[in-house]
């Protein structure tokens, strides 16, 4: 285990990032349940190996329009999410996974179920970029996404997503637009899912449909949930804990998916606000007092049940 | 092409037998019950474990079955119903990762290899033409129809049957008349994972297969079933089951593989979705 493989890793866990975030944009401000992420994530890399290897575009220029192609179809599904609502509404994110990964293997145009190979390493000024770099090229698209997370939370965008999850004809009566909204969250979301995607097939350098399998969206959700659904430093403490604990729990190899699932149902059970999110016991024992403090009064999860 | 149709019923009944019992814990406590396939490897592994050492495939049914309804118990009382209060989103992820868990306990004490799970019955198959019905699928077919008479009975004839009915259209108000919401979610849970316990074996039985990550595809594809069948209506779920496992296989039999086989399912139920929200087999309300 050299210093390149944790390089690797922090590649891999910066990824994971920006995908929690992006779904905490769907699932926690907006309250609208999304199971298939990884579709989008799938877009986003099939999206810009298409356009790099096939136009010649290079990496920065397949980059938003790669975003864009999530983007877009993000938006269908918000608009599927207007019809559909609740538990439908993750059942059918979990069909739209399916059917996506089933394209990418069945259509030559997507490289079959053998992927595409020799995606470009991006340049930049003319220069290859060495992993090294590429780590932080990674990271600054990290702190964007928060960065952007954080301004939306803070937004008007923000606040009326926020009506939308507590109570969504409460906020079509006091004059929010829950649709725009709602396609506008979904939109966001996937279109970072998109950068992801871009961030990962120019890494990996080598992509096949099952990387965006229906699995990868169940650790998505499992990262935002066990690290505290709807806050910034949840999603990015619950991905870099999650994605951490398969290299931690590497000794145990055989035992791995046993612990992994059932610590997902530990916490989900003891701990369902996330390990990092309002008022998490790590922090109670810790310090010996709830934080943050506005949220003390608090009881349960953001949003509670409708 | 009756070749083809039987094959489909046949599929059709496995997939409705254990989505009609996701369709019932969804009636009851509005949860995704993932783990419900881990329920169904379980009554297979039981079952199979049960067989090897008695011979007898009922016993195999019972020993399955027996075991799987305490599993479900279990599961809902220590998992399910301490959610209940909780954002939709929290019970399902511990489903997920209670199936991850199973999945891989399976896989720990089975071996990760295919195993053979080979029943006699007393005749082989039944010849008619070019028709061939082998004694596993009139297994199937009887057993089916035996399981879902028996819910229709519990359901319709019985006190807590009736219970059971007030509690999935209104759980506060039949609480408030004095229902005993416990022992309904509990007969519930008892129904629903024997029934899966007996999907499971004869699931086994059907392949002449058993092995840990059997419950993969149904864990998520018999969701596609309960909601074309309505989320909670349990006809609309045996009725979307034997439509879905006809079409797969008449699909595949004579188009080949346009797709795969799974994401059949899952494209019908967006399209059926998107111009009927409800469910194919929804009760106007």
């Amino acid at each position: 285990m050299g210093f390149g493989y944790f390089i690797t890793i922090g590649i891999i866990v910066g990824i994971y990032i920006i995908l929690t975030l992006s779904l905490n944009i769907i699932s926690g401000y907006a309250g609208q349940a999304s199971l298939g992420h990884a579709a989008f994530f799938g877009i986003g890399a099939y999206a810009s190996a298409l356009l790099t290897l096939k136009l010649g575009l290079s990496f920065w220029a397949a980059l938003p329009l790669a975003m864009l192609a999530a983007g877009v179809i993000g938006a269908g599904v918000g608009i599927i999410s207007l019809r559909i609502k609740g538990d439908f509404l993750a059942v059918t994110t979990i069909g739209i996974n399916f059917v996506i990964v089933s394209v990418f293997e069945y259509s030559d145009f997507f490289g079959g179920a053998y992927g595409i190979s020799g995606i470009l390493y991006p340049e930049l000024f003319g220069f290859k970029i060495s992993k090294g770099y590429y780590l932080i090229l990674v990271f600054v698209f990290v702190f964007l996404t928060a960065l952007f997370c954080r301004l939306i939370s803070k937004s008007w965008l923000g606040l009326a997503l926020e009506t939308i999850r507590e109570n969504e004809d409460a906020a079509e009566a006091s004059g929010i637009n829950c649709k725009k909204f709602k396609i506008l969250a979904f939109a966001i979301g996937c279109a970072l899912a998109g950068l992801a995607g871009v961030l990962y097939a120019h890494f990996m350098r080598f992509i096949t449909p099952i990387d965006f399998a229906f699995p990868i969206s169940i650790t998505i959700v499992s990262m935002m949930v066990v690290g505290g659904i709807g806050t910034i430093r949840g999603g990015i403490l619950g991905a870099l804990f999650m994605a951490a604990l398969p290299e931690i729990l590497r000794p145990l190899a055989n035992y791995r998916l046993l612990f992994y699932g059932g610590l997902i149902v530990l916490i989900a059970r003891f701990q369902p606000q996330g390990l990092f999110g309002d008022n998490p016991f790590l922090f109670r024992k810790i310090f010996g007092k709830s934080f943050p403090p506005a949220a003390a009064d608090k009881t349960g999860t953001p949003g509670g049940r409708k | 092409m009756l070749q083809q149709l039987i094959n489909g019923i046949i599929t059709g009944s496995l997939y409705a037998l254990i989505a009609v019992g996701l369709t019932m814990v969804y009636g009851i406590l509005r949860i995704l019950h993932i783990a419900h396939a881990a329920v169904y490897v379980a009554g297979a592994y039981l079952g199979y474990v049960a067989y090897v050492y008695t011979q007898s495939l009922i016993l195999a049914l019972v020993f399955g079955a027996a075991g799987c309804v305490l599993l479900g118990w279990t599961i809902q009382r220590f998992l399910y119903t301490p959610l209940l209060k909780q954002e939709r989103i929290v019970p399902l992820i511990a489903s997920v990762g209670l199936y991850i868990f199973f999945e891989d306990l399976f896989r720990l004490l089975g071996g990760p290899y295919i195993r053979a799970f080979t029943v006699k019955l007393w005749f082989d198959k039944i010849t008619w033409g070019s028709t061939v019905i082998t004694s596993h699928q009139v297994l199937i077919l009887v057993m089916t129809v035996v399981c879902l008479a028996a819910i229709y009975l519990i359901i319709t004839y019985t006190r807590l049957g009736l219970a059971w009915q007030a509690t999935a259209q209104d759980m506060d108000t039949a609480k408030a008349m004095g229902v005993n919401i416990r022992q309904v979610v509990n007969l519930n849970f008892l129904i629903a994972s024997a029934i899966a316990a007996i999907a499971g074996v004869l699931t086994a039985i059907n392949y002449n297969s058993i092995l840990p990550t059997m419950g993969s595809v149904p864990a998520y594809k018999m969701f596609a079933i309960v909601v074309l069948g309505g989320m909670g209506s349990i006809p609309g779920t045996i009725a979307a089951g034997l439509i879905i496992g006809m079409v797969e296989t008449v699909m595949s039999a004579y188009f080949g593989f346009i797709m795969p086989r799974d994401a059949i399912a899952f494209s019908a139920m967006i399209l059926i979705l998107i111009f009927r929200p409800e469910g194919l087999f929804a009760r106007a309300r």
